[in-house]
């Protein structure tokens, strides 16, 4: 019988996995189901595009996305400005191209802003609940009242339009769906057997929230987040439509929809191209988001 | 047609599958059963042996991803297997009727109770719900052992197990149906609240002479309440008697492993479990599924499945130990 | 609890939410960096005359003095005096806000109407074309943007096919009379025929474009939920029964699965009133998202104010509805 001690590196390794195998078998398993979920895989792969196209925009394109040059104004779709040009002279591909940078910024900023308020406030709701656990819910409710966009509208004007206070909106109004949840999954951790044990033995009330609560939220926020992606984009892309969200030149997908309103008749390229690359990019997440509550339904789930 | 062999119900060779994606899972073997008129039949055996799948069957209840690739079912002088869709509707609810094992997630959560008898009692007299439906309700209610007043405006989520039971037995001997399928009717209940219901099907039964089918995981009910017992393994019908030979003198190998496995006032034997496990109905045993657990198993039980075979009047058996196929070929 | 009871206390709750967002409103509208006075008058014009305009809107005073004045405005549904319009705002918000109401109620009853029989057929005939193609439909609906659909309809609609009028609520030169200021509603009333159609005409392309995304969640939703309850254990005593398959669809299933559906009924609402604001940017139609974007843009802030007020006591009243049809429908839920 070896003792732990005398172990090779190996041995350990094998060790490690081998206490691990039930999560790794589960994950195996997760794995196997996405890869026969066709949903969720065309989702994964147009995301992956999405992501590409942002990373490597510089290689993509070789027109700047705000130069203007106005010999070339108004220009319809040909093999030199694939998406045609715009009332300034910039070739909307490349606009088109680099507004991938800008939505993965949107995603990001307000995915982080509006998890953390929202499972912070969640959690504190749902653990320690009583009066704490009202005020807070009344609080969310009133973020409720509004409809997403009015509020994200009128925060954005009274915080002055510009991207970051886009996204700071955007935040503000989605925070209340991982409230949510992070109320009950601390509900739901709070109630268990083991919480009691040990607490018995002096665990501390920040201890059990960041050591026990925390870990459990992390899967469904993850799950909620790919859900709501696409409607962070769908919002943000409305705010700048209405002139609310990133301001000129930077080429928001939304602004550049509104750009192109004044030229719809005659030079349709502007308006459409961006639309189609918002329509497909939510289109994806949404994709992913059905396939991963398919894969997630406990009762399909063998 | 050949003749059948009870004058209320005549299964033969029934073969259910379900087509799932771990593969196809077959259900029912070759199923063979049959009872008579005001009979108590009592299907028994572990979860799994395909003693509800029978009684869905009988009902035409089998849906996607099931079907019956086999078998006739014949119902006095119908051939329920080969029925129309629209025949066999009518036949359920009027001349079959069926109660099941989860009585308060059987009802309707968003109707209240009263109606959803009246729609049966509707149904059946071909009438629409009106006064005399509802006082037919409330005499079923009283009947079934219930304050009418107070439940017939109920939802089902306001009754307890009991009484949700009893609204479903109310619902289905509303009909007088010539056949009443008890799916694990106790099965989810209180051991007192048990014994009240199986004498309230007692009662009810014995007035109207309604014809019983028990299906039961649980010997001692099945004991109790009825006249014949029939012992399904894994998708077969092994043993098929009278309770009384059943228990005095049963004959298949897991018939009486069962008993073995049964607690019994006054026995002060070990109780003894049967070796081995329920197979994979996916893949199951060659030939007589029982083999893999049977200590008497021999070779021919591994490549041909047994026949139900009349080893003594009215006794019949499943096994090569007692047919003479088996006997010869152990020689 | 009885229904009466849950509805009152509900109503409670409704209130103070409200007060909730009133103060939210009004503390967000109050943070604007921007000077609204320098909007209307300029950047150049003289100390004293800013001054003064200070005075006159109650500017100069206190922060939290303001706030109780508007308080006290709302109780008493003042909602102050726009900024550019000079009219009190709620005047404004009673002209504009019928145009909105009419434009969702459209909205919503199409989607309703569209998402229920596409999700109860989709379910009913899994796998089979109507099922395809009402999940492609759906999908795309909740992935397009309303604003993009909304240009390229009127693109084709109007620029290229000229069948559909591009915007407003009726020919300038056909005016129906005002008695509900629900267009379609008075036309009707009037038996004015020619103006019915018109508005009708005018209407449509908004309604579409603003209820498909809400037709498309409410169809997939629909669509899960009648999946689950065919499923359960009643629908089998149902047909043990021996209830004909409509009877158990149409009386059995649909009222059960109706549930989850009145919560993205009710959630759709708030995305309606959101797209709102955008489908009436493109389509020129005089309701309140379309007053508010416009308040909004010249630093109007009691007209956002009471415009953003208004719309979320509607969300609520909305909501509060929703609630109450829920408890109706499933008698579990009076907890």
């Amino acid at each position: 019988m070896n003792s732990v001690k005398n172990i090779s590196m190996k041995g350990k390794i094998d060790l490690f996995l081998k206490q691990r195998e039930p999560i790794l078998e589960d994950w195996k398993h997760t794995y196997y189901l996405w890869r026969s979920t066709p949903l969720a895989m065309i989702g994964t792969v147009i995301i992956v595009i999405f992501l590409c196209i942002a990373i490597f925009a510089p290689l993509l394109t070789s027109f700047s996305p705000t130069d203007q040059n106005m010999n070339e104004r108004l220009l319809p779709p040909s093999s030199q400005h694939i998406f045609g040009t715009d009332q300034y002279g910039r070739d909307v591909f490349s606009r088109v191209v680099y507004g991938t940078r800008v939505e993965v910024w949107i995603i990001f900023i307000v995915s982080i802003i509006s998890i953390i308020i929202g499972t912070v406030v969640g959690i504190i709701a749902g653990y320690f609940g009583g009066v704490v656990d009202e005020i807070l819910m009344r609080i969310t409710d009133m973020f409720l009242a509004f409809p997403r966009l009015v509020l994200a509208m009128v925060l954005t004007a009274a915080l002055g339009p510009n991207l970051t206070n886009t996204m700071i909106a955007i935040a503000l109004v989605d925070w209340t769906v991982y409230a949510r949840l992070g109320r009950a999954e601390a509900m739901k951790v709070k109630s268990q057997p083991y919480i009691e044990a040990i607490r018995a033995i002096g665990a501390k009330d920040f201890r059990i929230i960041a050591f026990h609560v925390l870990p459990m939220s992390i899967s469904p926020v993850v799950v909620q987040l790919t859900l709501r992606m696409g409607t962070i984009i769908l919002t943000a892309a409305g705010l700048g439509f209405l002139g609310l969200g990133a301001q000129p030149p930077t080429p928001e997908w939304g602004a550049i929809v509104s750009d192109g309103r004044s030229y719809l008749v005659d030079q349709w390229w502007i308006t459409t191209f961006p639309g189609i690359a918002i329509a497909l990019v939510v289109l994806g997440f949404n994709f992913l988001g059905d396939g991963i509550r398919d894969i997630l339904d406990p009762r399909l789930r063998r | 047609m050949k003749k059948m062999r009870g004058n209320l119900l005549d299964i033969s060779k029934l073969k259910v599958v379900f087509y799932t994606y771990r593969g196809v899972i077959k259900a029912l073997n070759s199923v063979e059963l049959w009872m008579n008129h005001g009979e108590r039949l009592g299907i028994v055996g572990e979860t799994g042996c395909g003693k509800s799948v029978t009684a869905l069957s009988i009902m035409g209840l089998i849906e996607q991803p099931g079907e019956i690739i086999q078998g006739n079912i014949i119902f006095e002088d119908k051939l329920l297997t080969s029925m129309k869709e629209d025949k066999l509707n009518d036949i359920r609810g009027r001349e079959i009727a069926m109660i099941f094992q989860e009585p308060i997630a059987a009802l309707n959560p968003v109707m209240k109770v009263g109606f959803q008898i009246a729609e049966s009692i509707a149904r059946s007299k071909k009438k629409n719900m009106d006064k005399e439906v509802y006082s037919e309700v409330r005499r079923m209610l009283e009947i079934a052992g219930l304050d009418w007043e107070r439940t017939i405006n109920l939802y089902p989520h306001e009754l307890s197990g009991g009484m949700a039971q009893r609204v479903m037995i109310a619902m289905a001997l509303s009909s007088n149906p010539k056949l009443l399928i008890a799916d694990e009717p106790t099965s989810a209940l209180d051991v007192t609240i048990q014994a009240q219901i199986l004498e309230l099907l007692d009662d009810l039964v014995k007035k109207f002479g309604n014809a019983v089918i028990l299906i039961t995981h649980d010997m001692g009910v099945a004991a109790e309440f009825c006249d014949k017992m029939a012992v399904m393994y894994a998708g077969n019908m092994v043993e098929y008697a009278s309770t009384t030979n059943i228990f005095k003198n049963p004959f298949h190998p897991y018939t009486k492993g069962l008993l073995r496995a049964v607690p019994k006032i006054g026995r002060t034997e070990e109780l003894q479990s049967i070796k081995g496990m329920v197979p994979d109905l996916a893949n199951p045993p060659t030939g007589c599924r029982f083999h893999p657990r049977c200590k008497y198993a021999m070779d021919i039980c591994k490549k041909k499945l047994p026949a139900l075979m009349e080893i003594k009047p009215e006794h019949y058996v499943a096994c090569y130990l007692y047919s003479k196929e088996g006997v010869k070929s152990a020689n | 609890m009885k229904l009466g009871t849950y509805i009152l206390k509900r109503i409670f709750l409704m209130v103070i939410v409200m007060l909730g967002v009133a103060t939210i409103v009004f503390f967000i509208t109050h943070i604007i960096p921007a000077d609204p006075v320098g909007a209307i008058l300029g950047g150049n014009a003289p100390i004293e005359r800013i001054d003064e305009m200070r005075h006159q809107l109650g500017l100069d005073k206190p922060v939290l003095l303001q706030f109780f004045d508007y308080l006290r405005g709302l109780v008493h549904a003042d909602f102050g005096v726009s900024l550019k319009s000079n009219r009190p705002v709620l005047t404004d918000i009673i002209n504009y806000f019928p145009a909105t109401i009419e434009l969702s109620i459209v909205s919503m009853i199409f989607a309703v109407i569209v998402g229920v029989v596409l999700g109860v057929f989709s379910a009913i005939y899994r796998n089979k074309p109507v099922d395809h193609f009402s999940r492609v439909f759906s999908i795309l609906g909740v992935s397009m943007p309303v604003f993009w659909l909304g240009l390229l309809l009127l693109l084709l609609f109007y620029y290229n096919l000229d069948w559909l009028p591009g915007g407003g609520r009726h020919n300038l030169f056909i005016f129906p009379t005002h008695i509900t200021g629900l267009l379609l509603l008075d036309s009707i009333i009037t038996r004015d025929w020619i103006a019915f159609w018109d508005v009708l005409r005018h209407i449509i392309l908004p309604a579409f474009v603003l209820g498909y995304a809400s037709a498309a969640s409410i169809a997939r939703i629909m669509r899960a939920s009648m999946l689950d309850i065919l499923r359960q254990d009643f629908i089998r005593t149902a047909k043990s029964k021996g209830l004909p398959k409509r009877v158990i669809i149409y009386r059995h299933a649909l009222k059960n699965a109706l549930i989850p559906v009145v919560t993205v009924i009710g959630l759709s609402f708030g995305s309606l009133l959101s797209g709102a604001v955008l489908t009436e940017t493109i389509f020129s139609w005089p309701g309140l998202g379309r007053y508010i974007v416009n308040a909004l843009l010249v630093l109007d802030y009691p007209a956002v104010t009471g415009g953003t007020l208004f719309i979320a006591f509607i969300y609520s009243l909305a909501n509060l509805l929703v609630d109450i049809s829920y408890a109706t429908l499933d008698p579990r839920m009076r907890v």
